[in-house]
């Protein structure tokens, strides 16, 4: 065991780690942070995304070591100072991007790294950007759509086809 | 209506906000003090004779606590079947026993032989390495029909074949079909695959079994659809504990789909454990585990053929299907190919005479049970192709041949030659709103611009109706459940006007915590703020049986109509004793009474007070507070039906489909909260679009699923599936529940695969490769590029 520091949402954290601890796993029981799930254990579905120096990072597939000294932001870290939902968070409510919830913090953290990297997707490059992000609930369409929403556009036609 | 909303308000969902914030609480997010985890050493082979398991290296190791093996559970039984079903000869299905650990055999990879319990889960893996079966390995039972043939290997040596049972329905019918094929103008067949399925909630399956020595009294924590029934089931059959002494759990569920509403052996196991090692047990499924132990679904090969006359009305169906049981039956499983699939063999058309036979089949794979539509996708599916090939053949077309067929707006109640009695339905409208949602009329115009491309466009439909709001318990009861199927809901009412309303039902993703409040604000006038659900305890909940089959508005929010209603009642006498006037004179409007007439009146909170502060209360008539309970049993099913059109363009090149539209038009019924229903719609449909494009659960010979994980196993990503265009506008009420409201849940994975794969073959067609005749699901790239090359 070795005691692994990092900042989690803006606060110091430490807590003892084996070299096999993943870095959802030193979240999750080491610091008692469960918003971060687990959903596979082949690196596909993104329920663990959380961001590390600002990237998104599949969180079962980082070493809880190799994040030692990091800045990591989860989903318990999105929600404004006062404690309301961040603007993302905020547009998956409004636009009802969620279900179950299982998928939702990776699927919102995923968002979040979108949108830092290009502030006004298309609604192609949401949908490609979210591949790693697997959700059974919505079909992604309201997700999409809370995604674009998030970035200030219009989603009023998303889904309608085009007549002629 | 309230201002925060009532029924048919999009009303933002309250559960949000913990969700968005990573403060759900799954059942993997309970610890409990002093909690061991055990990991399940499961069978790697698909059959086999175990000839001995050897732990003794194991139990050295460091942190083990103990290993179970299936000795250790000779005195309990094994996990029940929820449902019997009777042969067409008259005879009870075959139905073996299913030990929570292999008992003497292993019958599907997966199969769990040992639980380990250790103080960390690592411990418990590590250990696993160390045990020792000796399995003799005996050939693997895999393809059905073989699995029928005389000699062949057995996957229960107790029993006399691997077949369950040899359904037909209605048995009475069946020479009446022959002869109708035998005189018919027109018959056209297809042989089709349903493809073998794994439901894949995003969140595996838990348990965590505690037990309080103190008050002998047992917790089950588990990621379940029905926390009673799992009490019911476990309690009752398993382990022998009354209700009173177990307690079960289900908190926030990661989705459900079907796969969680069964008894599990890793729940009995947990439960059973706590109690032997005197701390809690824990298990948390891996996903690899998931697909070797989560019940499966569909797996049916069938051949459909339609009879028609010259005038192209169809007189006769005959579907013939061997439907896959795997290795166990799991809970609900005999009736999913039986009653829910050959009652729905009619579909919204008015063939007069239909005939299904059923050999269910035990195979050494995961056992299969219900997934979101559960045998009605499967009749749709049969339905909805043969149907598109008739028109094809004929050379009409095949929204003509369709409407042609319906059974019309003025022809309800209906009565289906395969027992059940349609209340409602407008077959016409939901079509006319999808052709006109979906711009079917350019059609033509879209294929000729996709051809400009080099792509291959092509569009097709289905028109579908399910039978849901299960179920009226005692027909359900004639046809082999072992179980009621009402709901329930408990209104509470407090002092101060706030209430609780206890449900039954469970939610995992439905919404309820939102839709369930918007019902008795609604009826009350009160804000639904006021109202919060409690759900997913039976410490805390009447016993109800659950969420699925989409019943939770039709039965479970019907049985909050009514527990409501009583308390309107009971609020009326109370308002008229502080009224002094007569309860028949009182009326509730925006949660205010007031005696009709005249201006006197009382709020709902100072009714809601006497009710608990009886000083000035009709006690000599009326017992104090304000609590009523409902037990709701429909006396029907319900009935949505709708039309889904699907655009597809092929790359000739490669094979690879996109679906570029997708339109579904649903009769729903009254909708309580639009957004949720909406949101419904969009997961079944990519959960249709992904069975019919890229989900297939893959067997080899040898017993090895081949699609084990979510590499292998392709789930529709963002990228594969469009946004949707979704209508519920053309709606007709549903004549038996107080809320008129028929259920959304599974229509979208009910009615979309043949949609999908009709616009396939008319992409073939159109583009001239018109010896295309049919392509089983999934249409991946390599089957339509093999379909194209002939």
């Amino acid at each position: 065991m070795t005691q692994v520091s990092m900042t989690v949402n803006g606060k110091s954290v430490s807590a003892e780690a084996e070299g096999r601890t993943l870095l959802v796993q030193y979240l999750r029981e080491g610091l008692g942070m469960t918003g971060t799930h687990i959903g596979c254990d082949t690196s596909q579905c993104g329920a663990c995304v959380v961001l590390v120096d600002g990237k998104a990072v599949k969180s079962c597939t980082m070493l809880a070591m190799d994040a030692d000294g990091a800045e990591v932001t989860t989903i318990e870290g999105m929600a404004n100072a006062d404690g309301s939902l961040g603007t993302i968070q905020q547009a998956f409510q409004d636009h009802h991007g969620l279900q179950c919830g299982f998928c939702t913090p990776g699927m919102v953290m995923s968002a979040a790294a979108l949108l830092a990297e290009n502030p006004k997707p298309t609604e192609a490059e949401v949908r490609h950007y979210l591949e790693g992000n697997l959700c059974r609930c919505t079909g992604y369409h309201n997700i999409v759509k809370a995604v674009l929403a998030a970035s200030g556009q219009n989603v009023d036609d998303l889904g309608a086809v085009a007549a002629e | 209506m309230p201002k925060d909303g009532g029924i048919g308000a999009s009303t933002k969902r309250r559960e949000d906000n913990r969700f968005l914030t990573g403060n759900g609480r799954y059942t993997d997010d309970i610890n409990l003090r002093g909690q061991a985890y055990v990991h399940f050493l499961r069978s790697d082979v698909a059959h086999g004779r175990i000839k001995g398991i050897d732990t003794s290296a194991a139990e050295a190791m460091p942190g083990v606590i103990r290993i179970f093996t299936a000795a250790d559970f000779s005195a309990a039984g094994g996990l029940p079947c929820g449902w019997q079903v009777t042969d067409r000869f008259g005879q009870p299905m075959q139905e073996p026993k299913h030990p929570i650990l292999a008992e003497g055999k292993v019958r599907h990879v997966g199969d769990p032989i040992c639980g380990i319990v250790a103080e960390t889960l690592e411990q418990a893996r590590d250990a696993a390495e160390a045990i020792e079966v000796d399995i003799e390995e005996l050939p693997a039972v895999i393809d059905m029909a073989k699995a029928l043939e005389d000699g062949s290997v057995k996957v229960h040596d107790d029993l006399t074949s691997n077949l369950c049972y040899d359904w037909g329905f209605v048995e009475e019918n069946r020479e009446a079909v022959d002869e109708a094929f035998a005189r018919a103008a027109h018959v056209v067949s297809v042989d089709l695959v349903n493809n073998r399925l794994c439901a894949n909630p995003m969140e595996t399956r838990v348990a965590i079994g505690d037990y309080d020595p103190w008050n002998d009294q047992h917790t089950l924590y588990t990621t379940s659809q029905n926390p009673h029934v799992i009490r019911l089931l476990m309690g009752a059959f398993v382990l022998s504990l009354p209700e009173h002494k177990l307690r079960v759990v289900a908190p926030d569920v990661g989705g459900g789909f079907g796969s969680k509403i069964y008894h599990y052996a890793e729940e009995a196991f947990c439960t059973q454990a706590a109690k032997w090692l005197k701390r809690p047990v824990k298990w948390a499924s891996t996903r690899s585990e998931a697909f070797l132990s989560d019940a499966h679904a569909r797996d049916h090969i069938s051949r459909i053929e339609l009879a028609l006359d010259a005038d192209h009305n169809f007189t006769a169906i005959r579907s013939t299907t061997l439907a896959n049981m795997g290795a166990y039956l799991s809970t609900f499983a005999p009736s999913i190919p039986t009653w829910l699939h050959g009652t729905l063999m009619a579909g919204p058309y008015k063939t007069p005479l239909v005939y299904v036979n059923v050999r269910a089949v035990f195979t050494n794979t995961v056992a299969v049970d219900a997934y979101r539509g559960a045998g009605r996708p499967e009749a749709t599916f049969q339905l909805e192709r043969v149907i598109d090939q008739a028109a094809r053949e004929l050379g009409v077309d095949p929204v003509e041949l369709r409407r042609k067929n319906f059974i019309k707006p003025d022809q309800f109640p209906y009565q289906t030659p395969v027992a059940l009695e349609y209340d409602s339905g407008n077959f016409d409208a939901t079509l006319d709103k999808a052709l006109q949602l979906s711009d079917y009329a350019n059609i033509d115009k879209r294929v000729a611009e996709a051809a400009s491309r080099g792509k291959l466009r092509g569009i097709g439909m289905s028109q579908y109706i399910e039978a849901c709001g299960i179920a009226p318990s005692n027909l359900v009861g004639q046809l082999g459940a072992r179980a009621g199927l009402y709901e329930t809901a408990t209104v509470r009412v407090n002092a101060t006007g706030s209430i609780s309303v206890l449900t039954g039902c469970h939610s995992h993703g439905q919404g309820h915590e939102t839709s369930f409040p918007q019902i008795v604000a609604d009826m009350i006038g009160i804000d639904a703020s006021q109202i919060d659900l409690v759900h997913g305890d039976t410490a805390n909940t009447p016993m109800g049986m659950g969420t699925y089959g989409s019943r939770s508005i039709a039965v479970g929010g019907s049985a909050l109509v009514k527990a409501t209603n009583k308390i309107i009642d009971k609020a009326k006498k109370i308002a008229a004793h502080l009224l002094e006037a007569s309860p028949e004179d009182i009326e509730l409007k925006d949660g205010k009474f007031s005696v009709a007439g005249t201006d006197k009146s009382v709020e709902w909170a100072a009714v809601t007070l006497a009710a608990y502060v009886p000083h000035n209360y009709p006690l000599e008539d009326l017992e104090p507070g304000l609590e009523e309970t409902s037990f709701y049993d429909p006396n029907n099913f319900t009935f949505p039906s709708g039309c889904y059109i699907c655009e597809v363009e092929v790359d000739p090149e490669t094979g690879k489909v996109d679906i570029v539209n997708f339109t579904a038009a649903d009769d729903f019924g009254v909708v309580i909260n639009p957004m949720i229903v909406e949101g419904q719609v969009h997961g079944g449909l990519a959960q249709g679009i992904g069975q019919a494009m890229t989900e297939n659960c893959v067997y080899d010979e040898n017993g090895q699923l081949l699609s084990g994980s979510f590499m292998d196993y392709t789930m529709p990503r963002a990228d594969d599936v469009p946004s949707f265009t979704v209508d519920h506008s053309q709606f007709t009420h549903c004549t038996h529940n107080p809320l008129g409201a028929k259920g959304c849940g599974e229509a979208g994975a009910i009615g979309s695969p043949p949609a999908v794969v009709n616009a396939v073959i008319d992409a073939m067609h159109r583009g001239g490769l018109t010896h295309v005749r049919h392509i089983d699901m999934p249409v991946t790239p390599s089957r339509v590029w093999a379909a194209m090359q002939n």
